[in-house]
Formats: C-alpha cells, structure tokens, sequence
C-alpha cells in the first residue's frame, strides 16, 4: 500500500504517444490495404480450377490461423534471416500482419462470394462481360458488402495485435509506452494510458470503417 | 559450450509445453466461470447491470491483450500484492476469456426465440429456474462451435505471457535460440507444436458448425 498515482509525467510524454499512436495506424492501414488486396486473389485462387493453387492456400490459411501471430512474427524477424532474407523491423512487422490479416480475410472474403448467387454471375456473363469483369465489377461488391462487417471486425483485431510488433522494436504505440515506463517509473499509470489510447483507436477506427462502408457499398453496417 | 542438438531442442520444447497447456486449461475454466456472472449481469432486467457488463465486455474486446497483461503485472502489486508472472498471466487471460464468453453466450441466448421465456414462465418457473433448466442449455449447446473456436485464440494468446516473463513454450523458446542461435528451427518448431495443439480443435469447430448449419 501507499501508492499513489502521478500523472505529472503525461504532459511531456504526450509527444511520444502520439508519434507511437502514429505508427500503430499507419502499420494497420498498410496491412488493411495489402491484406484485403490478397485475400481477394487467395479466396478467388481457392475458388479455381488449380488443384495445387487451392492445396497451398488452405495450407497458408490454416498454418496461419492455428499458430500465434507473436510466433509468426519472430519466424519471420529471427528465423528468415538465415534463409538469407533479412528485414528491417518495420517491415518484418507489416509483412507478419499482413500475412496474418490475408489468412483470416481470406476465409472471410470466401464466404462472401459464396454467398452471391450464381445467377448473378450467369446474368452478367449472358450481357457479354468477360470473366474477369464479372468478378471486379459484379460477383466482388456484392460479396464485399455482406461481409463488411466481419471484415471490419477483423481489422479492429489486427489493430489490437499490432501491440506485441513492440516485441522486435518496431517504434509504435507500445514500444513507445515500454520506453516511457522505463523512464519515468511509472509502469501501472503509463499502461493505462496507452491502454486507453487503444481504446479511443478501436472505437475510432470501427466508427470510421462502419461510415466508410455505408458510404460506399451501402452495407447496412450497425 | 553446451551443444544442442535437435532432440534436445525438441524435448526442451516438449516440457515447456505443458505451461502452455496448463494456463489455457485454468483461462479457460477460470474465464468461464466469470463469464457465467458477466453473462448474467449482461442479460439481466436491471439496466445499470446490462450497461456494467456491456461496458466490461467492450473493455476487453477493445483493447490489446498484451497492454491487460501489463496492467495485471504491474497493477497488482500496486495494491499490495506481490505478484509471479504465473498469477498475472492466469488473472489478465481469465477476465479477458470471460469476456468474449459472456459474448459468446450472450449471443445464444439471444438466438433463442422469446417463446421459450414464455413457455417457461406459463410452466410457473421463476427467472433463475427459467435460465437454469431451459435458456442456458440451449444457449449453451447452440453456441459450442464458437466457444470451440475462442479456445483455439485462447491457447494461441498464452503466447503474449512470454512477454511479461512466463516460461511458457515461447519464452522458453527464446532462451533455447539465443544459445543455439538456429531461430529458423527453434521458431519453426514452436509454431508447430502450437499448430498441432489447435489444429484439431479448429477441426472440431468446424465440423460442430457444419452439423448445427445442418439442423
């Protein structure tokens, strides 16, 4: 006992947890983007003709999705590197959350196409698109749209895991708090904090993405 | 210079595994138990006891595990209490099971069509008796898949524990690679003795979802 809270550090600090909170977006806007981008090409793979293509993505899918994402990330930050790939740490970062994004995404872009009925796709291909057309312009929004919710959910979870990137010095939003702890002693008050910064995020970004995909795909997003 | 081979490692690796194992085990029972009174308080008639669990609940689901972990590590011994990593990787991953649980569970008893409440009043049982012997089962057998499934995350987030310095089987994985300095085999390894570990469990998820998509 006789503890008492200080939160006369936080003034000076604010610098750096903004400039971590920073990093944290721009890590997890980066791997929404490429992480969406390759659960598109990964659940339309998993959905062809190529026998082998459609082994090896349910192999990355499950691989990904029933190992822990810090394992994952130390693998590819310590363990590549003697196969000759070395990465800065940033980079192994969003490499990590990427891949680990794309394998839950690509389960979820799935069941979006599977969920657009294949009239749809007939309708489109008897008006003369070609097939190609008929995937980015019809059978895609529709499947996007029912799944913008799953979606999003998902990326509110990536955000949330970026936290242990910290893990391989990557300067985000913990890494910032792990360095202000150490400095200014004050562990229990730093960690609230920064949690609560966390929060502010995630409620942010859901809001934001709910308003996005009304905007855009009209997705009936609560 | 001790020299490891690849047997040594793997069995270093085997033994450490059971930590993993026995805090999911006791996130798991522990998270449940809380998760029956979160569940509770999130579908009871008092609204300030809804807000309370809803707000707990959002608590949890929206903030990093790891940052919970350091609060419960760093916290606790604020009040007094002196604290093994063992004690706040058990407490930090309880309460976070117990929230997605309650959620979970809450979201069975809302699938339940609100005849079975009314059936259960005209038999003259009163709310406690309802919930027991009619709401909760059903709650909790329609939602299996899904709490099969947060197991699965469960076991896979006892690897954030290493973090604050529990000799799970990451942590002790890390110490095994700083003196083989062979990261590719060590993490390579980890990855899949936590694979085999959730691998079947996803399985059984899935085939209790495809069996309940059936009914």
């Amino acid at each position: 006992m006789g503890y008492s809270l200080d939160f006369g550090w936080l003034y000076e600090a604010s610098g750096a947890i903004a400039r971590g909170a920073a990093v944290t977006v721009m890590l997890i806007v980066v791997t929404t983007l490429a992480g969406t981008f390759i659960s598109v090409l990964a659940a339309a793979g998993r959905r062809s003709g190529y026998r082998w293509l459609r082994l090896a993505i349910t192999a990355y899918v499950e691989v990904v999705r029933n190992t822990p994402f810090l394992v994952q990330l130390f693998f590819i930050f310590f363990g590549l590197p003697s196969l000759g790939i070395r990465l800065d740490p940033i980079l192994a970062a969003i490499l990590a959350m990427t891949l680990n994004m794309a394998a839950y995404t690509t389960e979820i872009v799935g069941a979006g196409l599977d969920a657009v009925p294949a009239g749809q796709k007939e309708a489109a291909l008897s008006l003369g698109l070609r097939p190609r057309q008929v995937f980015v312009k019809i059978v895609l929004p529709q499947a996007l749209k029912v799944i913008f919710p799953a979606l999003t959910s998902q990326i509110v979870i990536m955000m949330l895991e970026s936290a242990v990137v910290s893990q391989i010095a990557v300067r985000e939003l913990t890494y910032e708090a792990d360095m202000l702890q150490a400095r200014t002693f004050r562990a229990f008050e730093t960690y609230f904090v920064v949690t609560m910064v966390y929060l502010g995020l995630s409620i942010a970004l859901r809001r934001m993405l709910v308003s996005v995909g009304r905007r855009t795909l009209s997705a009936g997003v609560t | 210079m001790i020299e490891f081979t690849f047997w040594d490692i793997l069995r270093n690796l085997l033994f450490a595994t059971r930590w993993t194992i026995l805090l999911s085990i006791a996130a798991f029972v522990g998270g449940g138990a809380v998760g029956i009174v979160i569940l509770f308080l999130r579908i009871s008639k008092a609204k300030w006891l809804r807000r309370f669990a809803s707000g707990y609940i959002a608590l949890f689901q929206g903030t990093p595990l790891l940052m919970q972990l350091f609060l419960m590590f760093f916290g606790l011994p604020m009040l007094g209490f002196r604290i093994e990593p063992w004690t706040a990787a058990v407490l930090a991953l309880t309460f976070f099971a117990s929230a997605y649980l309650a959620e979970i569970w809450r979201s069975g008893v809302d699938a339940l069509p609100r005849g079975q409440w009314d059936a259960g009043a005209s038999l003259g049982l009163h709310y406690v008796q309802e919930l027991r012997l009619i709401i909760l089962p059903q709650a909790f057998s329609i939602t299996r898949a899904p709490i099969v499934g947060f197991l699965v995350q469960l076991i896979k987030s006892t690897a954030l524990t290493s973090i604050i310095g529990f000799e799970e089987l990451l942590r002790t994985s890390n110490a095994i690679n700083n003196a083989t300095f062979e990261p590719f085999t060590v993490y390579g390894l980890v990855a899949l003795i936590f694979f085999v570990l959730c691998y079947p469990l996803t399985q059984y998820a899935r085939m209790l979802e495809s069996r309940a998509a059936a009914h």
